[in-house]
């Protein structure tokens, strides 16, 4: 499975395709490196047969005649450190660990590429505790994954910090696994 | 059968609306040593039922205060309605030092009811009124007569006829429904003033019981409103940069207590109401949050870290006052601490492990002493008289409401019918009679 995630973008030929009104057939892909993308009908393809009113024909491009691989969205890649968007927490804690660091980072990196995507950091704590006490911990979680990122580069506009305390726990029980899950900052891009 | 330890009042409803999710009272422990009353049904003369049994409502405040043990119905002698009917000798008899007759008349569109109390060795009257009510009034009248007969007899006023405020959470698949709830202090007459998605927090009643200061979350962050209960008009008083939370009145109705971390981490703040005119109070980098305000308004005591961990601290409120000073020093987490109306006692949430339960501490001596049985306690909030603490707790996964007397002796539950209740705020005494 692994294999077939790298980030190569080959889907333009699909685009082109798909934008045509008349019958053709498939035709070879663009080389993936080919970044003149055709954006007319290419030489290559078959003259077209008169269209049947009412009849839509459609390519069907066999995706295994494709040399590229399909493109996935680096923040749904299940398998990258982008698609972990939560970092838990020791009790009455703010301090990131290792793991929590690492997500952290590859969302900073993810940020400082793409200028223009925000991502609300949001601090949640366990239920333990005074309520008021936890909102104020849930925010020092989310300042420290803040501070994280802007100390790796990321301009303070691409982020926001919102404390949810205890009043929104992932895990709704009242036991030491359902308190770890809810100790958490979640970071949630616009 | 009042003797019984548990004794389950369940609320009936006028309204079916869905969201009017009721609360019931459970007394879980300690009415050893009550001394006891009777409470003779009151007379009625008038066409139709009342809608309230006085004696009723009288004597389950009164048992619920710990101090009192009324007579059961079936045991009551004879019935009388006002002092001359009275054979005190019977009453001697019977080892009741003390006896409540009383009458209902019907009054234009409402009622008088009148009620007596008396000492039944010395055949004296201790005290007695005729007090206008009407139907909608007749429960609140009946708790301004327990207010009354538990101060003549106790020394100490009563607050039985106050309100509680709190937060209610009803999850429908998945989704979860905030409420700010006001109801009597027994459970009775639970009116919603506000319905969210997002949640509400840290209800505090202003001194005057009319309007209750909150934390919503209803623009995605924490923000503070004023809400006036009469007119629903509700103020946004702060909005700023990153937290604004723990809102606290000042006794004086004039300021609130609050916590910004607009300069970067949460600190205490004073808001003056008129003015919008804000003063910091503390100044380090750790959380200071949960302020709240000594009886005669001079300090504020609040929960911070900066010594590691969660303790409560206090310093001078006018903001010149100097180096917070810390008050609790058992174990490794004490917060939300709450001073009491007398100014003697801090009770606080005080962690041991995963156990974290209401406790006392005299702040003269300095013991601590753990009040409750439960594990997850929060949100304590004194009655106005000082006698009785409510706060928040889990018990069977359900978020409840409960009750504990500053001894620890008398313990009452409040349970929703449906969803969780917490963070209980305990109003003022708006209505008092002196007796």
């Amino acid at each position: 499975m692994k294999s077939y995630m790298k980030l190569l973008v080959v889907l333009m030929p699909v685009a082109v395709l798909a934008g045509c009104s008349s019958p053709k057939v498939a035709q070879k892909p663009a080389p993936v490196e080919d970044r003149s993308a055709p954006v007319a009908t290419p030489s290559t393809a078959m003259p077209s047969a008169p269209a049947t009113p009412g009849v839509e024909v459609l390519a069907a491009p066999d995706k295994g005649n494709f040399a590229g691989e399909e493109l996935v969205d680096p923040l749904k890649d299940a398998t990258g450190l982008l698609a972990k968007k939560t970092i838990y927490f020791e009790y009455d804690s703010s301090e990131i660990n290792d793991e929590g660091r690492a997500i952290v980072e590859a969302h900073a990196a993810n940020l400082i590429k793409n200028p223009n995507l925000t991502v609300t950091l949001e601090g949640h704590g366990d239920e333990r505790g005074s309520r008021e006490y936890n909102l104020a911990l849930g925010e020092n979680r989310a300042k420290a994954a803040q501070q994280l990122m802007q100390l790796k580069g990321v301009p303070a506009k691409q982020l926001e910090v919102v404390s949810f305390g205890e009043e929104r726990p992932a895990d709704m029980g009242h036991g030491d696994d359902a308190w770890a899950k809810n100790r958490r900052v979640e970071l949630i891009y616009k | 059968m009042l003797r019984k330890m548990m004794l389950i009042f369940l609320l009936a409803m006028a309204l079916a609306h869905p969201a009017r999710a009721a609360l019931t009272i459970e007394i879980t422990g300690g009415t050893e040593g009550a001394q006891p009353i009777a409470i003779v049904p009151f007379g009625w003369d008038g066409q139709d039922a009342l809608p309230t049994d006085v004696a009723e409502v009288v004597a389950a405040d009164l048992h619920r205060s710990g101090a009192f043990a009324p007579v059961p119905r079936t045991d009551l002698i004879s019935q009388p309605h006002e002092g001359p009917q009275i054979n005190f000798v019977d009453w001697r008899v019977l080892g009741v030092p003390n006896i409540v007759v009383g009458k209902v008349r019907p009054s234009g569109s409402g009622y008088m009811v009148q009620f007596q109390l008396f000492d039944v060795f010395k055949g004296v009257q201790l005290t007695g009124y005729s007090m206008a009510s009407n139907a909608q009034e007749l429960r609140r009248t009946a708790h301004q007569i327990s207010d009354l007969i538990y101060e003549v007899l106790t020394g100490k006023p009563g607050a039985f006829a106050t309100r509680i405020a709190y937060v209610a959470e009803v999850v429908t698949k998945g989704k979860s429904r905030y409420s700010l709830y006001v109801a009597d202090a027994d459970g009775y007459n639970p009116i919603p003033i506000l319905h969210s998605a997002a949640p509400l927090m840290s209800p505090s009643w202003s001194p005057d019981g009319k309007r209750l200061a909150y934390v919503s979350f209803e623009r995605r962050r924490s923000e503070i409103y004023i809400h006036d209960l009469a007119t629903r008009k509700r103020d946004r008083v702060a909005s700023s940069q990153g937290l604004n939370s723990a809102p606290a009145w000042s006794p004086d109705g004039q300021r609130l207590a609050l916590v910004l971390s607009k300069d970067g981490n949460p600190e205490i703040y004073i808001l003056n109401i008129k003015d919008n005119r804000l003063q910091r109070i503390t100044d380090s980098p750790a959380i200071d949050t949960e302020p709240t305000w000594t009886p005669d308004g001079a300090r504020l005591v609040f929960t911070s870290d900066r010594g590691g961990k969660p303790q409560i601290y206090q310093v001078n409120a006018n903001g010149n006052g100097g180096k917070p000073q810390r008050l609790t020093f058992q174990g490794d987490y004490n917060a939300h601490g709450v001073v009491s109306p007398d100014g003697r006692s801090l009770v606080m949430v005080h962690g041991q492990g995963n156990r974290f339960r209401v406790a006392v501490q005299d702040l003269s001596s300095n013991d601590l002493r753990i009040l409750t049985d439960t594990r997850l306690d929060e949100s304590p909030s004194f009655a106005p008289n000082g006698a009785i603490i409510v706060y928040a707790t889990e018990v069977n996964n359900r978020g409840v409401l409960a009750m504990v007397s500053l001894d620890g002796s008398v313990r009452q539950r409040l349970t929703q019918t449906e969803g969780d209740a917490r963070e209980p705020a305990w109003g003022p005494r708006t209505h008092r009679i002196k007796p």
